[in-house]
């Protein structure tokens, strides 16, 4: 009989693409919104993930969030050397500094001052320079979308695009002359500014003066040690705030989770998107079932059981159900690609796919378990009728 | 003669509909017999319990209380499962609206009943273009419903009622729809290939056009069967003149002019 409910399902054409449409629709919001939500909350600790060596960050106790800057004393950095288990420990700033640009005007800049040594910390892809470049008198290495942007030289032509900047050209940092040597690729972070990479002690130079500069201590484990053990000796030891890089970043998701109003207004969206759709794909699906149902008398009639029928339309449902499905999973991911270069946010993980799924699903089952109510219900005698 | 000679033998026949708290009396103790290689024909006013007693016969309603044995067995004992099973095997449908699957070429339709009893698809199909054959559809076997006339659909409709060889076809109006001469076609048809000594007919009918293809007719009114005769004598023009109006109140005159 599955033959019979798929030609029944198709052969109203019309009706078959509404159906599928409206899943398809259904399946696209709560596939696409979600992703560009789990883009937008990975981009709140993205640039944790980009500083790779480290396996754990110290920092003032009181910090929330990685942008949530606590200053410590530059002694801090030296007890924290003094623990046993880490391997090494160097300083990070991350501070927020106006630079004055080409034509006179003044652009906040993320500000992140490596140690001088070692440069850990720095960018994760360098487009143009290298990252000891920035040992060069006053090197500072930008960040692409800023060199392009917002740091972008006057355009030649009025109304035209920023001329970008490039290696050799210069800018003036809290009225420090800082030349770029590199341009450098960064995830993008919540912050919209550019990114100036720089040594810590030029950094420092660049901020206004201050008893405590000093934003991060990154720590290195030794081979062996238990980095979450060492957190909580560093933790013991200081009094500081000690998190692996993985609960660094969670406490940062978490607090922009339950600080900001971005979750509840995705997952409206989301909500909506399954509301509309369960209401397109269900209304459309039931009414296809009650205009079938003179179709389903008939073969009752004949003697179909009510199990039979209930097979029937459950394939239907799944069929409609994994073609919506698809189709709204298969758009989700061509509208991620087509936007790969832009400035949205999109992040589309497997799990991603389950959770839609099962959306996808519960309207079907909902659609179809009204459906099969109604024909179970139904009096083989309907078919008498005129 | 017992029941189990009857193809039919329905005793005392009640069936009341509620209707948003309103009783109506569809069956009122009905009586009726029908026998093997019988075709007989139900004739009556709109709402006398017509396509009510037919149901009941076909087994796809249960009725309030009496008995219908249906070739030896009484539906209403039946498990429901048992019921469906009966139904698959032994009844074949023919409906005023046809009642074909819209999205199933003629060859399709006509193998459903197969199908539900069983057998595999490309087998039900084979059988079905034999049928179809053998009704004068074989060219129009990929045909649609849509793409063919009204005697053609009933054509494709009685094919689909008799493919799976049942004892007993329960007709609905089977001429309403088509006219005078593709009505008197499809009849022929159907005595033609239905009519078998292991086989009865019950035809419920306001055409009076095609009485004379019944071996007896009877006439309903109010829930009970009023007159059960020959088809001869409801067949003359001036009884059938009157049969013939659908929403006709009175008993038809069944008494010979």
């Amino acid at each position: 009989m599955n033959h019979i409910a798929i030609k029944m399902l198709m052969g109203d054409k019309g009706k078959y693409f509404g159906i599928v449409m409206g899943l398809t629709f259904a399946s696209l919001i709560m596939t696409q919104q979600p992703a560009i939500f789990l883009g937008l909350m990975a981009r709140s600790y993205s640039f944790i993930s980009d500083v790779g060596l480290p396996d754990i960050w110290v920092m003032d106790a009181k910090v929330q969030f990685v942008d949530d800057i606590k200053p410590l004393q530059d002694t801090e950095l030296y007890r924290v050397r003094g623990i046993s288990g880490v391997e090494w420990a160097m300083p990070m700033y991350k501070g927020l500094l106006k630079a004055r640009l080409v034509d006179g005007t003044f652009q906040t800049c993320n500000v992140i001052g490596l140690d001088d040594a070692t440069l850990i910390g720095g960018p994760p892809v360098m487009l143009d320079g290298k990252l000891e470049d920035l040992r060069r008198s006053d090197g500072i290495i930008v960040d692409i979308d800023g060199a392009k942007d917002k740091l972008g030289k006057p355009a030649s032509t009025p109304g035209g695009s920023p001329t970008p900047l490039k290696v050799g050209d210069s800018l003036e940092l809290n009225d420090h002359r800082a030349i770029i040597v590199g341009i450098a690729k960064v995830t993008r972070t919540f912050q919209s500014q550019p990114v100036i990479y720089t040594t810590y002690s030029r950094a420092k130079s660049y901020a206004p003066k201050e008893r405590k500069l000093l934003s991060f201590v990154l720590v290195k484990t030794k081979p062996g040690q238990d980095p979450a053990e060492l957190t909580r000796r560093i933790r013991a030891s200081t009094g500081l705030a000690a998190y692996t890089q993985a609960e660094f970043m969670s406490l940062t998701y978490e607090y922009f989770m339950h600080n900001t109003g971005i979750p509840i207004n995705f997952g409206i969206s989301v909500l909506l998107g399954f509301i509309v759709g369960a209401a397109i794909a269900g209304q459309t699906f039931y009414n296809f079932t009650l205009e079938n149902l003179r179709q389903f008398g008939v073969l009752k009639a004949m003697g179909t059981g009510n199990w039979t029928l209930l097979r029937m339309i459950l394939l239907q449902a799944v069929l409609v159900g994994t073609l919506g499905y698809g189709l709204g999973v298969g758009l989700t991911a061509l509208f991620g690609y087509l936007m790969r270069h832009s400035i949205l946010a999109f992040k589309f993980p497997w799990q991603l796919l389950l959770f839609s799924g099962a959306g996808v699903s519960l309207i079907c089952v909902f659609a179809a378990v009204l459906s099969i109510l109604k024909v179970l219900r139904l009096e083989p005698a309907i078919v008498f009728k005129g | 003669m017992s029941s189990s000679t009857f193809a039919v033998h329905c005793q005392n026949v009640l069936k009341v509909y509620d209707t948003g708290g309103q009783k109506v009396t569809a069956l009122n103790g009905v009586d009726l017999d029908i026998a093997m290689g019988e075709l007989m024909m139900l004739v009556g006013p709109s709402g006398c319990g017509k396509t009510t007693l037919i149901s009941v016969i076909a087994g796809i309603l249960d009725q309030d209380s009496g008995s219908c044995v249906v070739f030896g067995e009484d539906l209403l004992n039946m498990s429901s499962r048992n019921k469906l099973n009966f139904r698959a095997r032994n009844i074949g449908f023919v409906f005023q609206a046809f009642n074909l699957l819209p999205s199933l070429s003629a060859a399709e339709n006509v193998s459903v009943p197969l199908i539900i009893n069983g057998m595999k698809r490309s087998d039900a199909e084979r059988k079905a273009i034999s049928v179809l054959e053998q009704v004068g559809l074989g060219a129009r076997v990929t045909a649609l419903p849509s793409e063919l006339s009204g005697g053609q659909q009933q054509r494709v409709a009685i094919a689909r009622a008799l493919i799976h060889s049942p004892r007993l076809i329960v007709c609905d109006e089977p001429t309403s729809s088509l006219d005078h001469e593709t009505g008197r076609n499809v009849m022929t048809l159907l005595k033609d290939v239905a009519m078998h000594k292991d086989r009865a007919l019950v035809i419920v009918t306001h055409d009076a056009r095609i009485f004379d293809f019944a071996d007896r007719i009877a006439t309903m009114d109010d829930g009970h069967i009023v007159e059960v005769k020959t088809a001869g004598i409801l067949a003359s023009p001036a009884s059938a003149s009157k049969a013939c109006t659908p929403d006709a109140v009175e008993p038809y005159n069944l008494a010979p002019e």
